[in-house]
């Protein structure tokens, strides 16, 4: 069917609204990071420099280190919080039991409370068994945060599975792990990604509860890129800011072309 | 080539008894069918021969020898569900040659004997389809496929064509008897479909409420139900009565039993086919009913009977020499040969 010129038009401009509302700030950011003395009333820059940059990038920034951190809380944030919603999940969408809604609520809490609430009382009890300032303790405030996005991701993933396609393999002949491998990974992939790449992105963007439990100790991205902006260098400042987008934008792009793909 | 024992077995889910002592012997190479309305146990039979569900006791021995500790993928027995769970990121092909895979035999072996088990359910050159291109005809053939080509000791077939239509699920039946006689499957069909056991089964079980209530050829549960219920279950009509010497007296008239016996409550079932209406005596009726509806086609009656116990018969009967002009709402007289009457003794009075 054809459609009338006018929706065609707010079709577009729609469309176009949408990458404008994207891409605005990434352009503003990428131009601030390379501009030299950019004050208003001018409208574009004066100047060009790649100072911010290769100050980003130097020691003694100490930009890399922090990146480095951040990298490894997340990606192993990552990985526990889907080795345990797996099979949380699995029971949540499959079995019956009592008090099943209240275990739901209970995984929802940590995302109705205020993170500053919630963050305060983990820090007491951390301090108490040697967790604050250390690595394993912002891994593991991390967690609370992520394990229970993720379970209800794959809860959802799990429910849209046919718990009987597992008793079919197993009646043709398929070992637990290969009932995994090629019968439930396949069908629960999709959200396996979708639920492993927020919880990246939520480690990955999280700052109160890694300034409180990590002290002043472990240093990640945004801690430092918070700094920075304080520190009022708005180059440097811009430039971070594209340092710390760039895991966030490669996975939420590959993640779509799975999504895509797998379709 | 399995002759197959399921020995006294008991299952519970949580508080509720599925099966108790359910035992039956299934012959090598025959298929039996399964028989009982829905939540009767009949799915749970299955699940415990394929090794997916533990029962709480009893065994069950393939060739004489249990199976129980023997894990679902290496039992060899095969089950095809209700619902076709084709594996929607795999070609019909990969599909078939799922269990060969699992089985880790060579790229070639696998494709020569998908192309022979598709040869089997006429599905050749569907290999590189993917299952939402397949109607549900073809769906169930590929799941039949893909239980057949793994060589089963035992085929558990769970009432896999009940969502077709009627010309399809006769033409799907009339394939799972041919393959399974020519391959010699020891085979397990549940069905809740009367008239789809009668036509598929070497011999039939009855299951109601978890236990057998009856075991045989199909022409013996038609014509000799062993208990009321099984009578029930297969279309018979009960009228409760009183016996005393060779009569048994119920609500619609008094009926001639062939030997004597002890007085007592007790029930008589017979087939409202062999009823015949009769408004003139003739015949020697002997029972009474009102007719609720009369269509005459010339050549046949169709006819519905409320007794005075409030059952309802509804038979269709060649017409005969009866004269008389029947109306619905008329009190009439009806014959029901002696012969046609089955009696079921006091103590098999359950319900």
């Amino acid at each position: 069917m054809k459609k009338p010129t006018l929706i065609k038009v707010a079709e577009a401009l729609a469309v176009i609204a949408a990458i404008g509302l994207a891409a605005t700030p990434l352009a503003l950011l990428t131009v601030r990071s390379l501009a030299q003395s950019w004050y208003w009333p001018r409208l574009a820059p004066p100047a060009w420099s790649l100072r911010a940059w290769r100050y980003v990038f130097s020691p003694t920034a100490e930009v890399l280190p922090s990146l480095a951190t951040s990298l490894s809380v997340a990606l192993v944030v990552t990985l526990l919080a889907v080795i345990v919603a797996l099979p949380a999940s699995r029971v949540l969408a499959w079995e019956e039991f009592r008090g099943k809604r209240a275990v739901l609520f209970a995984l929802l809490l940590p995302v109705l409370t205020p993170p500053l609430a919630a963050t305060m009382g983990v820090h007491s009890l951390f301090l108490r068994y040697g967790l604050s300032d250390t690595w394993v303790g912002v891994a593991l405030s991390h967690l609370i945060a992520t394990v229970p996005y993720a379970t209800l991701m794959l809860t959802g993933s799990f429910s849209r599975l046919d718990p009987d396609y597992e008793a079919q393999a197993r009646t043709l002949g398929a070992k637990t792990i290969d009932v995994w491998r090629s019968v439930t990974f396949p069908a629960i992939a999709p959200g396996l990604a979708v639920a492993a790449s927020f919880a990246f992105l939520i480690s990955w963007s999280q700052y109160l509860t890694t300034l409180l439990i990590g002290g002043a100790r472990i240093v990640t991205l945004p801690l430092t890129l918070v700094a920075f902006q304080r520190g009022g260098d708005e180059a440097i400042a811009a430039a971070l800011s594209l340092v710390f987008l760039a895991p966030t934008a490669a996975v939420a792009f590959s993640v779509a072309r799975f999504l895509k793909e797998s379709r | 080539m399995t002759a197959l024992l399921l020995d006294r077995l008991t299952v519970n889910y949580g508080a509720t008894r599925a099966l108790g002592g359910f035992t039956l012997a299934i012959n090598d190479a025959e298929l039996v069918a399964l028989l009982g309305p829905s939540g009767c146990g009949k799915t749970t039979v299955l699940k415990v021969v394929a090794g997916l569900l533990p029962p709480a006791s009893g065994d069950v021995r393939f060739d004489g020898i249990s199976v129980l500790p023997i894990p679902a993928e290496r039992r060899g027995a095969t089950m095809v569900f209700q619902k076709p769970l084709l594996f929607p990121h795999l070609t019909v092909a990969e599909n078939v040659g799922f269990g060969l895979k699992m089985r880790r035999l060579k790229k070639g072996e696998i494709a020569a004997r998908v192309a022979q088990a598709l040869q089997l359910v006429r599905l050749e050159g569907y290999e590189r389809r993917k299952p939402h291109e397949l109607s549900g005809g073809q769906e169930q053939r590929v799941t039949l496929a893909r239980a057949l080509v793994t060589e089963p000791r035992v085929l558990l077939l769970d009432e896999p064509f009940s969502a077709l239509d009627e010309n399809l699920r006769g033409e799907m039946r009339l394939l799972v008897r041919e393959l399974q006689q020519r391959l010699l499957i020891t085979t397990i069909f549940v069905t809740h479909d009367q008239r789809e056991a009668l036509a598929i089964a070497d011999r039939i079980a009855l299951l109601l409420d978890g236990r057998i209530e009856q075991v045989g050829e199909p022409r013996d549960l038609l014509l000799d139900p062993s208990s009321p219920r099984a009578a029930r279950f297969f279309g018979w009509t009960l009228l409760a009565g009183e016996r005393i010497g060779q009569t048994v007296s119920t609500a619609a008239g008094d009926l001639k039993l062939p030997h004597a016996g002890e007085t007592g409550s007790c029930y008589v079932a017979f087939r409202p086919e062999n009823v015949r209406l009769c408004a003139c005596e003739e015949l020697g009726a002997n029972l009474t009913g009102r007719l609720e509806s009369l269509i005459d086609f010339g050549a046949r009656w169709q006819w519905r009977v409320r007794l005075p116990g409030g059952e309802i018969l509804a038979a269709e009967q060649t017409n005969m020499l009866c004269q008389c002009r029947l109306r619905a709402g008329d009190e009439i007289k009806l014959f029901l040969p002696e012969k046609a009457v089955k009696y079921f003794a006091p103590q098999d009075k359950t319900k």
